[in-house]
């Protein structure tokens, strides 16, 4: 899928990062002779109070059909960028077509309107270094686009008749069927790719809409009249939201929002499929992977919500556990152990749904189960050892301090409401957010981290070449070996070998 | 981490127009150009009101923009010295370096410092002796070597008392500190963060520190960990493998052929020494920029800059490095059997970044790959349906010296490598017998522009442009006045590049074909001797 190939531009062009010219730089060189040192200690460093801060919050229009639209005024670039958050995404799209959904906003964009292709769509668009765009995620579908300013008129009716009048088109999805396999065929070549993909599976079980995966017949299974219904029974005003940012009078704008949109009728509400989340079976997994020499170890179980109250003291306990290169499993599994490279973990807290609570590291094939033992140790830890003054200090600090970023730019704010507006989330959620941090106590990281944390309810993980493990994994508990082969469709027996 | 201004432009310029209709909508669009190059040389006029350089007595560049559209600044700092300096038996050193400048300082990281330096001292010797009998060819005793070993260890422990892990990076955070993080490519070291605009004295106390004072501790912990960063990123990934591979096939002389990280043997065995030298000879001020972006105007901010940056202790400029890649006389090739996808890529060797022609690569680049008009997306995946992406790019894997030109192809299940090569040279000979279309060479430039533009709207992002920029041209405005060459070229000029580059003996491909059995690959990294891998993990 396009998020896999993503992945094989980032590793080429990781090879081929940055640029430098020596030959440049003249070198006047004299030393700051006879000044004394300044660092003397960084303690002594004042830090001033911050400036108070009001950003500008977007200006928020609700049409008479229930269109909500959000306005942010930025006028630094002579570009105006926008998108349309519609309801309704692959967690609701029948298993029988899982993909469907990420079909469904390939093909939309490429294919068009009634009276446009999507190829003269990119003609007309690339020519003015545009771009109208569609995406699919796990909740929602969402349309966005940019251009100059003065492109905006053109650029935007663009948009619309997308909006409104898509025509799919039988080559498109084809096209993006075959871009669909291409990552089905692909996703166990990578063993980091496996390892999230089956540990969301562990957490959320196989057949949870945040976890099943497209296969081959689930993908072939989606016709073109699938794609219309969809459309037809997402995209009405009451179930959008539209976000709009740049070099605009917001005035003007909502005139011209209200001439493409006012006339809209209310559609159907989008109401989202019901799913439940039983959580892990807990025991040890074995993904096996004979070519590499690292493992990938995830522990892991359901998270929470972010509506939950005890959200703010959980972000707390998450900072103390893993938040950042002071943060416990760092120190322990990196700094102290040399064990990994890459750790991480959190108590994950979602908008809509219960996120995912991992425990993740990459270590040498050899050191598997030390590892492994190691993160169990670490989680354990958490309940039973309160965080102290500092470690409460310094993770409240941090969180605090870095709350800036939140809001530090105009679409930033702008994408927040929106997202705030989606999920029925007051529109105040981040300044509550630096109230409730605040409060956190010692006692409640404590009271959380024995409440959630339930070691014997984890399912852990381990996508690796087990001949090299030296401990056996079963020193861990009984394994169960983990079945991933891609189911191939009759009639498309692999000829890996790719020869025609 | 790790985009280049250019990698990044090109994400946002490009896509060319194939359809041959398009004169009308070229000649409407004619008007608005000029208003539109206005337009940019206003913003350029404006920005560059913002924007302060000072070199420093001591040679360190420092570059101020005010953006103050937050409390808020990002820093990018920017060493003219990149895995291309790894010294010969040492590839990784740059990288494993800059792993170094987040442990700390003389007075940041540490309980006692010159307590510990005694004690560091004592580690390296102890390391000297025992790597010294590790190496022996003839006549290693597993006996002393066991017991060098052990007083090795028992040095570091002792060394490791007066750490205080991580605080370097822990200070940083806990004030606000957020996008921590480093990049060492082979042309440069680069370091980054952004931080709430109260804390840019502080910020700038910890970031001129760790430039002149940097402590090697816990590095052979550390070299553990950039062992497992290797295992990530190549050994257990059958692309970042190809890529190594491909490059130590199209490199003969130079130091591009080197995996940024390391091999494995090299990694294993650099010393804290080795480092520290590595440091002195490199960080000197004379090969470093630093630039700030956000809520600091230069008036109230350098005082503060120039205080702890022009403390840096100054040192000799040090030479360029003397080894230039001969030309090549014959196609080259790798071919990997390995259980998993097909993959194509090749590549051809071009000048470094400084050529008269790199706006010509640039605009090959961005016809041939960009977005769903570019020429291989039209032929290879929406007409052919063979590649699930297919794109060219240059400054692979690096600009500052001659590079490589690079194509390569994703093919859809059933399709071979194969025929991504037999596809991908059918688009490059239209290139250079046909060329472009005016449409798609004003594309380029309409992108181009845009692209600039665009880039201005975000602190570390500005950051990062402006340091590379001054670093690599010696003034930041090139990141304006570059838009010159772009429109200087000409279809002519694309097609003799193409001509004079893309040919035959020119190139270098690796391919992965699908193989079901496995290749073993070793399970522990290094060396043959089980001690030295039981040391040092790899």
């Amino acid at each position: 899928m396009r998020r896999r190939f993503a992945t094989i531009t980032a590793i080429i062009c990781f090879a081929a990062a940055t640029f430098a010219s020596a030959q440049n730089i003249a070198t006047p060189s004299q030393n700051a002779v006879g000044s004394p040192s300044p660092w003397t200690s960084w303690k002594n460093v004042a830090i001033p109070a911050l400036p108070a801060f009001h950003p500008q919050q977007p200006a928020k229009i609700v049409l008479k059909n229930g269109m909500t639209i959000f306005l942010q005024e930025d006028h630094e670039l002579p570009f105006i960028n926008g998108f349309i958050i519609i309801r309704g995404g692959s967690r609701d799209e029948p298993a029988a077509k899982t993909g469907m959904v990420d079909l469904y906003a390939q093909a939309w964009r490429t294919s068009g309107t009634a009276t446009m292709t999507g190829d003269r769509m990119d003609d007309i668009l690339e020519a003015k270094a545009a771009k109208i765009e569609t995406d699919g995620d796990t909740g929602s579908t969402t349309m966005t686009w940019t251009s100059f300013k003065q492109d905006f008129p053109q650029v935007f009716g663009m948009a619309t008749d997308l909006l409104l009048h898509p025509q799919f088109r039988a080559d498109k999805l084809a096209l993006a069927q075959q871009q669909e396999a291409t990552g089905i065929i692909r996703r166990n070549d990578d063993a980091d790719q496996i390892a999230v993909r089956e540990a969301e599976i562990l957490a959320y079980g196989k057949d949870n809409p945040y976890a099943r995966m497209p296969e081959f017949a689930t993908v072939q299974a989606v016709t073109l009249a699938d794609l219309t219904a969809w459309h037809d029974r997402t995209v009405s005003p009451n179930n959008m939201i539209v976000g709009i940012s740049g070099d605009f009078n917001k005035l003007e704008m909502e005139t011209k929002l209200r001439a493409a949109f006012d006339s809209l009728p209310r559609g159907v509400k989008f109401v989202p499929t019901p799913v439940t989340f039983p959580g892990p079976t807990p025991g040890v997994y074995l993904a096996q992977k004979s070519d590499v020499n690292q493992s990938n170890v995830w522990i892991v179980g359901l998270g929470t919500e972010r509506s939950n109250p005890d959200y703010y003291a959980l972000s707390v306990m998450n900072t103390v556990f893993s938040g950042g290169f002071g943060s416990r499993l760092f120190q322990a599994i990196r700094t102290r152990l040399g064990l990994a490279y890459s750790v991480y973990g959190a108590y994950g807290a979602s908008y809509d749904h219960p996120g995912l609570f991992y425990v993740a590291a990459g270590t040498k094939s050899v050191s598997t189960v030390a590892a492994t033992n190691a993160m169990i140790q670490q989680i354990k830890e958490l309940k039973t050892t309160p965080p102290t003054e500092t470690e409460l200090r310094n993770a409240k600090d941090q969180l605090l301090n870095s709350w800036i970023f939140r809001f530090d730019t105009p679409g930033k704010i702008l994408r927040q409401q929106a997202t705030l507006a989606f999920y029925g989330y007051p529109a105040d959620f981040i300044e509550k957010y630096r109230a409730g941090i605040e409060k956190v106590a010692a006692a409640d990281v404590s009271r959380v981290a024995n409440q959630y944390l339930h070691p014997s309810k984890l399912a852990i993980l381990v996508v690796g070449n087990a001949p090299q493990f030296g401990t056996p994994l079963t020193t861990l508990g009984p394994v169960k070996t983990l079945d991933i082969t891609i189911p191939m469709p009759a009639g498309m027996q692999q000829d890996p070998m790719g020869k025609q | 981490m790790l985009s280049t201004m250019r990698l990044r432009m090109l994400r946002f310029i490009v896509c060319p127009t194939v359809l041959a209709g398009l004169c009308a909508t070229f000649l409407t669009v004619m008007p608005l150009w000029d208003a539109r190059a206005q337009e940019f040389a206003t913003i350029e006029k404006n920005f560059s009101q913002h924007v302060t350089v000072k070199k420093l007595p001591n040679g360190l560049t420092l570059i101020v923009c005010n953006r103050p559209e937050a409390p808020v600044f990002s820093f990018f700092t920017i060493v003219n010295a990149g895995s291309v300096q790894d010294p010969k038996g040492e590839t990784g050193l740059a990288h494993m370096f800059e792993h170094l400048a987040f442990k700390g300082t003389k007075d940041i990281g540490t309980t006692d410092y010159p307590a510990e330096k005694i004690a560091l001292a004592k580690v390296e010797q102890s390391y000297a002796a025992y790597d010294a009998e590790y190496r022996k060819r003839v006549g290693q005793d597993p006996t002393t070597l066991k017991q060098l070993k052990a007083q090795f260890d028992a040095d570091t422990a002792a060394a490791e008392k007066y750490v205080i892990p991580n605080q370097f990076t822990q200070i940083a955070q806990l004030n606000g500190a957020v996008g921590v993080n480093a990049e060492t490519s082979n042309d440069a070291t680069q370091y980054f963060w952004s931080m709430p605009a109260n804390r840019l004295k502080l910020w700038a106390y910890m970031e001129s520190d760790r430039i002149a004072n940097p402590v090697p501790r816990e590095f052979y912990k550390e070299r553990n960990v950039v062992m497992e960063e290797r295992r990530m990123r190549v050994d257990s990934n059958p692309i970042g493998y190809m890529i190594e591979q491909f490059l130590a096939t199209a490199y003969v002389a130079h130091p591009y052929r080197n995996p940024g990280v390391g091999w494995m043997s090299d990694i294993s065995q650099v010393s804290a020494t080795e480092a520290n030298t590595f440091h002195k000879k490199y960080y000197v001020p004379s090969n470093i920029v630093v630039t700030v972006v956000g809520d600091v105007t230069a008036t109230q901010a350098m005082p503060t800059l120039e205080k702890y940056f022009g403390s840096v202790p100054t040192g000799p400029q040090p030479a360029p490095l003397a080894t230039v890649e001969p030309p090549q006389e014959a196609e080259k090739s790798v071919t990997l059997k390995e259980p998993t996808q097909p993959f194509y890529i090749e590549g051809y060797h071009r000048p470094a970044y400084l050529d008269k022609d790199d706006a010509v690569y640039d605009a090959i680049s961005d016809i041939m790959s960009n977005g769903r008009t570019s020429l291989l997306y039209r032929s290879l995946v929406r007409d052919q349906r063979i590649a699930a992406e297919a794109a060219g790019f240059s400054g692979f894997p690096g600009s500052k010296y001659p590079n490589l030109f690079a194509f390569y192809a994703v093919p859809t299940p059933g399709h071979s490598p194969q025929q991504m090569r037999s596809a991908i040279h059918a688009e490059i000979d239209k290139l250079k017998t046909q060329g472009v279309t005016d449409d798609e060479l004003a594309m380029f430039k309409t992108r181009a522009r845009a692209g600039i533009l665009r880039s201005l709207d975000n602190n570390q992002g500005l950051a990062e442009d402006l340091g590379t920029y001054q670093l690599r041209y010696g003034d930041w405005r090139m990141l304006f006045q570059q838009l010159n060459k772009i429109d200087a070229v000409s279809k002519t000029d694309i097609r003799r590049v193409a001509n004079q580059v893309f040919t035959a003996k020119n190139r270098t491909y690796a391919m992965i074909e699908f193989a079901p059995s496995t290749p073993v690959k070793p399970a522990s990294d290094a060396p043959a001797q089980p001690a030295h891998a039981h040391q040092g993990g790899r």
